[in-house]
């Protein structure tokens, strides 16, 4: 495969390949997955961040 | 000036566009600070184009390029199962099992730090502090590894002192991080990414076409086995091989000499397992985890990821261990030989003592057409008789291969 004899190097070489091929069509097929709902949680800590804000200015 | 005569105006304008974009690019960051969180997380709504290209920019350092890439001239393509880690491990795992947990926990603990995360995780000042601790004790020591390569660049392209070359990356630097944040350095390592991405590309197809191919650059490789020299000794099979697997020692092994089972041991569990798996562990691409504002954001950078990572470690071991074909298609030297003599060349350096040394002999070659009588090139003779030639003409053939150094040295 690849002109490279060796088994382990050309499968090595493959994997490399693949590998990336798999980020891609995994980030693909969720590319508008995983957005969360804004929580309570997220609203106190961004009140939070507003209010060192006006402090610090 | 010695600079201005060293380089060309090209390279000068380049290089001043250059700095130009990345003190634009520290004073945007420093622009858009304006709370502790800005600055440490760079407000945690980064883009996932900008993330993933300075999680890979971070991710793949001078150490990953310029010096596994020569351990890859040394060691040959096996160093690629390192690059299929880095991808699978390094960014498919770490995206997908690590990246969103850690994302949502340093979120609600509002950390700040790789150190804070921590601390805040497991309720902890200890940790905190110790974790803050090891960081600032043990990163200034890969910091100083990528400082040298970068000034190893500049003071060679530039031929700059290495003092003031250290001086000006330096300073450089620390600018755009101090004023800049995380913000500033965010956006710079998404312009370095770039940059490198367009750099590997160019070099991987010149690389290929200059060895005539995949296959037939890979094949060319494979027939230079017997230039492996003194590393057959510890299982060197060949730059397209897998080195000899064994356990231990052989029986019949004389005591002092080499195993010819260390390349294997050396190649799978110091390099491609230690680095390999290693990576996960690095609080500076942890904290790139902690810049995006969802799980979404992590999915999108991860499509870019893997192929930047692909393109850089894949790109520097394939190149690195096709150099050996390159040279040996490629680097002749053909010229009057003017004269030859014998030199004493340091091999090894040894603090406090005297250095090694080994006695090879020099060749002054005029490669000038018609010669005038003075040497240009000067080298090393080969080991291998077989690779200095002597012309009809008169003129001598050298195949100066990038082994063949190592190999004389090997010899000695």
């Amino acid at each position: 495969m690849f002109g490279i004899e060796d088994t382990y190097v050309s499968l090595a070489y493959l994997l490399c390949i693949l590998s990336a091929l798999l980020c891609v069509i995994y980030g693909a097929i969720n590319w508008n997955r995983g957005d969360e709902p804004v929580d309570s949680a997220d609203v106190r800590w961004a009140t939070r961040q507003q209010q060192e804000t006006t402090e610090e200015l | 000036m010695h600079l201005a005569q060293s380089i060309s105006p090209l390279e000068v304008v380049l290089t001043l566009l250059y700095l130009a974009a990345v003190a634009f690019l520290g004073w945007l960051g420093y622009q858009r600070t304006k709370t502790t969180a800005d600055y440490l997380v760079a407000g945690r709504k980064v883009h996932p184009f900008i993330m993933s290209m300075s999680y890979g920019a971070t991710f793949i350092s001078t150490s990953a390029i310029v010096g596994f890439g020569g351990v890859a001239a040394l060691f040959g393509m096996s160093l690629l199962w390192l690059t299929f880690l880095n991808i699978f491990v390094g960014i498919f795992i770490a995206f997908v099992v690590l990246g969103g947990r850690t994302r949502r926990m340093g979120h609600r603990l509002d950390a700040h730090t790789f150190a804070e995360l921590l601390g805040r995780r497991f309720d902890s000042r200890f940790i905190q502090v110790m974790a803050g601790l090891i960081i600032f004790l043990f990163m200034p020591l890969y910091a100083a590894a990528v400082l040298m390569g970068g000034t190893e660049f500049l003071a060679t392209a530039f031929s700059m002192p290495y003092v003031v070359a250290l001086l000006v990356f330096g300073i450089i630097t620390a600018i755009y991080v101090f004023f800049g944040g995380l913000k500033g350095v965010l956006y710079t390592d998404a312009l370095q990414g770039s940059i490198m991405v367009i750099g590997m590309l160019f070099l991987l197809i010149w690389a290929y076409l200059s060895v005539g191919g995949v296959a037939e650059g890979h094949k060319e490789l494979a027939s230079m086995s017997d230039q492996v020299g003194a590393m057959k000794a510890i299982g060197h099979r060949g730059y397209t091989a897998t080195p000899t697997f064994g356990w231990g020692r052989p029986a019949d092994l004389k005591p002092g000499m080499p195993s010819p089972y260390d390349m294997w041991w050396i190649v799978f569990t110091t390099i491609v397992l230690g680095v390999g798996i290693g990576v996960l562990a690095q609080p500076q691409l942890v904290l790139r985890f902690l810049t995006v504002k969802s799980g979404r954001e992590l999915n999108r950078a991860l499509a870019i990821g893997g192929p930047f990572i692909l393109l850089m470690t894949g790109v520097a071991f394939t190149v690195g261990a096709l150099s050996n074909a390159y040279f040996f298609k490629h680097e002749i030297v053909r010229g009057q030989l003017v004269s030859e003599m014998p030199a004493d060349v340091i091999i090894k350096k040894v603090p406090g003592k005297a250095n090694q040394t080994a006695q090879y002999t020099l060749m002054h070659i005029d490669t000038d057409s018609p010669p005038d009588g003075k040497a240009d090139v000067d080298l090393i003779r080969p080991a291998d008789p077989a690779d200095v030639r002597v012309l009809d003409d008169g003129r001598v053939e050298v195949r100066s291969r990038a082994s063949s150094i190592r190999r004389a040295v090997g010899s000695v």
